[in-house]
């Protein structure tokens, strides 16, 4: 057991020492930029304490770029070590561990909040609200997150990550067969960040149910609002599944209890069902919001209105539904019997239908559309059949029987990546661009933006597609290794290119967003793609109370018609508008959340106690303080119009 | 603020109404959370391994007094909203008091439960049964501890401040999460001890 051996910093692991010590440097080097420039003020004032939705939003994003970047790194390192038969780049433990860190960052520290981010910047702006129902919240949600996301970082240089895969199964997880801190981490900080996310799950719930312009019904929504909508109804009812599932492994290897044990009445197999009861609607909390992102974009450049609307919304209502009965396909080859394996599997291929749905609706809304292909729209375009690849040899993974044969395989790996890659991650970069200009004033270059989209494509498609016949060839998945005659070795090298092309697509992207800060031409019409929904009424970048006049609403797509059949969206006077104080509580509090977290990672018992009581004491602060927020006079309002170019 | 003087005071602002109906989903994601920990307890509840079984251990004395005490607390909570809505802030406060009380009441009887079943050998490392048991319970428990701090908290703020829409508002959402802990406590009652005594 002399690997196992608990060590407090990881120091026998060169990579990881390197690691170490640029993040050091990379942090000192960033404490003593901030200092010097003295902007210690500015980042919490403007960023740190903020409570406005954009700004959260746009933090949400940056984190989930950098985990983007963390995630992508663990993805060449797997992809690098497979390459050649037998190599030598990581040892099984390292790869373990590397395959668990890439698992969770990229679904649950970039998808989710690169997702949330994107929610927080758009549904307030597309139902014309000035906020969220409660900002406060909001930013205790980000805080929460961004915490839950720093401590499950650190376990590689402090204590050892987690390293038995990203579904945690056990008896693997357990303390007796996972001996090192790693999966407290894990168990820890999904914890935490898993409060926040279901914090924002209820305030977007109200926020859309409650804070929408007068006159835009619930069927008069924009696509990508009902999808949140949705999204958000998963949140509120999946992640308590989580939350008690970590809850009973942090109890099991830190205090001794049986739930999943061996022995003393326990039961393994119950992990799994409760880790896919949520998992399985999470796939789809990443995915809906995709779907949305893409009926925006789709509508916007074929210059359409969307096809089959109530169709949409009904068939993403009913994949809601499917998404929380289907959990069991995530294992079938566990032994539950014919009659439980021939139900879910039934259910499973019921989701193919309300999907086939939504692609055909997209591909009518294409249907003699004037298309205008920009960036945003490629992925758009890219996606719906690459996805629909994805989707295929989802319905052959569905199927039990046929599972037998090819599950837990690299085939299963490539049907995964195929779903959520130009699902998710297509659409996130897609919304990227196309939002962009709504927050920072100016559009990200078309030409490097095409490029890198050009890269990511074809690299993904190299990457992944010889992973399905590897599978089939028997290649099984999370193996660290493999000799040279079971002729794995071709395939995997191609893959391996894949994987170095789509790093160099995401190093082009980045850089796109370097070169478009410094050179890009500023916009001055806060509409640069002749948009259709509320959004793009308001000023670009969007002063931060949204709308100086709360719209009225009488069609879907308002901001279209308004624009086509010259229809004002306003009248009235400018009133004086309500907003929400700034706060350092949500931060404060965070941080005693971070120090509990860590403590308990540890099982240093009297600090965690300590944190925690400190987090009941933020939260009694809060109860009684009295902040009633602020308001901005008419003529504040009028001087910030004025000099945004003119009153919208 | 905007106070519409036709509705409740806790009600009455575009703030309260959003307050309360965020309220309601969250008690909505507490429901998915006490149906998680009820479906771990009925899988692992017959795998107590060496330790004692549900039978062996419960005794109906306590688990009579606790149920007594609470769904009184949540009667008195619903008199206290009452008292609140017609105005009178003495009598809010007192049914308030009594409501804390008898939540007390009820954490020092199942305190006493717990030691129990320590002494009988049941800890909550002792099989999978107590495991969950404890957990179900320990969750309700912590719940109700919670309570009472927050519910302290509010009394302290409407002697201070008066019945205002902002402390009616809280005083509500409160009310909800009491009779929201009853409910739980009643599923606890019939189908963790009942059906454990059967």
């Amino acid at each position: 057991m002399e690997s196992h051996e608990q060590q407090f910093l990881i120091l026998n692991e060169p990579m990881i020492v390197g690691a170490m010590i640029s993040i050091v440097v990379g942090a000192l080097s960033l404490f003593i930029g901030i200092t010097y420039f003295k902007k210690w003020g500015y980042l919490w004032r403007e960023w740190i304490t903020t409570v406005d939705h954009k700004k959260i939003g746009v933090m949400y994003i940056l984190v989930a770029l950098v985990m983007l970047f963390r995630g992508g790194v663990d993805a060449l390192l797997m992809r690098g070590q497979t390459a050649m038969p037998e190599n030598g780049l990581l040892d099984a433990q390292h790869y373990n561990e590397i395959f668990t860190t890439h698992g969770v960052i990229m679904i649950l520290f970039m998808a989710m909040p690169f997702i949330i981010g994107l929610m927080n910047v758009v549904t307030p702006l597309q139902i014309g609200a000035r906020d969220v129902a409660f900002p406060r919240l909001n930013s205790v949600s980000f805080w929460l997150f961004a915490v839950g996301t720093g401590l499950f970082n650190i376990s590689f240089i402090i204590g050892g990550s987690p390293d038995a895969g990203w579904s945690a199964y056990f008896p693997l997880a357990s303390l007796e067969f996972s001996p090192t801190v790693g999966n407290n981490y894990y168990a820890i900080s999904l914890q935490i960040a898993g409060l926040g996310t279901l914090a924002t799950g209820i305030n977007f719930l109200v926020t859309i149910l409650k804070m929408r312009a007068p006159g835009m019904t619930l069927m008069k929504m924009p696509m990508f609002t009902w999808s949140i909508l949705i999204t958000n109804v998963i949140i509120v009812f999946a992640f308590p599944v989580l939350t008690v599932a970590l809850a009973l492994m942090t109890m099991d290897r830190q205090f001794g209890t049986k739930f999943f044990a061996m022995q003393d009445g326990g039961m393994d197999m119950l992990w799994a069902n409760l880790f896919w009861v949520w998992g399985h609607p999470e796939v789809y909390i990443v995915i809906l919001p995709a779907f949305g992102i893409y009926s925006e974009i789709i509508s916007t450049f074929a210059r359409k209105n969307l096809y089959g609307y109530k169709s949409m919304v009904i068939s993403m209502v009913a994949i809601s539904l499917l998404s929380f009965v289907v959990w069991a396909h995530h294992f079938y080859t566990m032994g539950h019997g014919v009659m439980v394996n021939s139900v879910f599997s039934i259910t499973t291929m019921l989701i193919a239908v309300p999907t086939g749905v939504k692609i055909f609706n997209w591909l009518l809304t294409l249907h003699k559309g004037k298309i205008s292909f920009t960036t945003p729209m490629l992925y758009s375009l890219a996606f719906i059949p690459i996805f629909t690849i994805g989707g295929v040899t989802g319905v052959m993974l569905a199927m039990a029987s046929a599972d037998y044969q090819y599950h837990n395989t690299m085939f299963l790996v490539a049907h995964f990546h195929y779903v959520l890659i130009p699902g998710t991650v297509f659409a996130v970069i897609a919304g990227f661009h196309f939002w962009f200009p709504k927050v920072f004033g100016f559009r990200l270059n078309e030409k490097l933006g095409k490029l890198a989209f050009w890269f990511i494509t074809i690299s993904f498609n190299v990457a992944f597609f010889p992973l399905f016949i590897l599978g089939l060839n028997g290649m099984t998945r999370r193996m660290y290794t493999y000799s040279e005659s079971t002729g794995y070795g071709p395939l995997n090298m191609l893959s391996f290119l894949g994987a170095v092309g789509l790093g160099i697509g995401f190093i082009i992207l980045v850089y796109n967003l370097y070169w478009s800060i410094r050179y890009s031409p500023r916009d001055e019409t806060g509409d640069p793609w002749d948009a259709r929904s509320l959004e793009w009424a308001t000023h670009g970048p969007v002063p931060f109370y949204n709308f100086a006049r709360i719209p009225q609403v009488n069609d879907l797509d308002a901001f279209w018609y308004a624009k086509k059949h010259n229809k004002p969206l306003w009248s009235g006077p400018i009133e004086k508008i309500h907003m929400p104080n700034n706060s350092g509580m949500p931060f404060l509090m965070s941080g005693a959340f971070f120090g509990a977290g860590f403590c308990l990672v540890f099982s240093w018992w009297i600090p965690t106690i300590i944190f925690t009581i400190l987090i009941f004491v933020f939260m009694a602060l809060r109860s009684f303080e009295q902040d009633h927020g602020y308001y901005v006079s008419v003529e504040e309002v009028e001087r910030i119009e004025r000099e945004l170019g003119g009153e919208k | 603020m905007k106070i519409d003087e036709s509705l409740p005071l806790e009600y009455s602002t575009e703030e309260n109404r959003l307050k309360i109906l965020g309220f309601w989903i969250f008690l909505g994601a507490e429901i998915a959370l006490f149906s998680t920990l009820f479906a771990v307890y009925f899988t692992l509840h017959n795998g107590h391994g060496d330790g004692p079984s549900a039978e062996e251990l419960f005794k109906i004395t306590p688990v009579m007094i606790e149920t007594v005490l609470l769904l009184t607390s949540s009667f008195t909570i619903g008199l206290g909203i009452h008292a609140m809505r017609l105005g009178l802030k003495k009598a809010m406060m007192t049914f308030f008091v009594i409501t804390l009380v008898l939540g007390l009441g009820f954490l020092g009887t199942e305190i006493y439960e717990f030691v129990e079943y320590i002494h009988e050998g049941a800890t909550i490392q002792t099989s999978a049964f107590t495991s969950s048991l404890m957990t179900l319970l320990g969750t309700h428990g912590a719940h109700v501890t919670f309570g009472f701090f927050w519910g302290v908290a509010i009394l302290i703020q409407v002697a201070k401040r008066g019945l205002t829409p902002e402390t009616a508002n809280k005083s509500f959402i409160f009310s909800l999460y009491w009779h929201f802990l009853d409910v739980v406590w009643i599923f606890i009652f019939s189908f963790v001890y009942l059906k454990g005594m059967m």
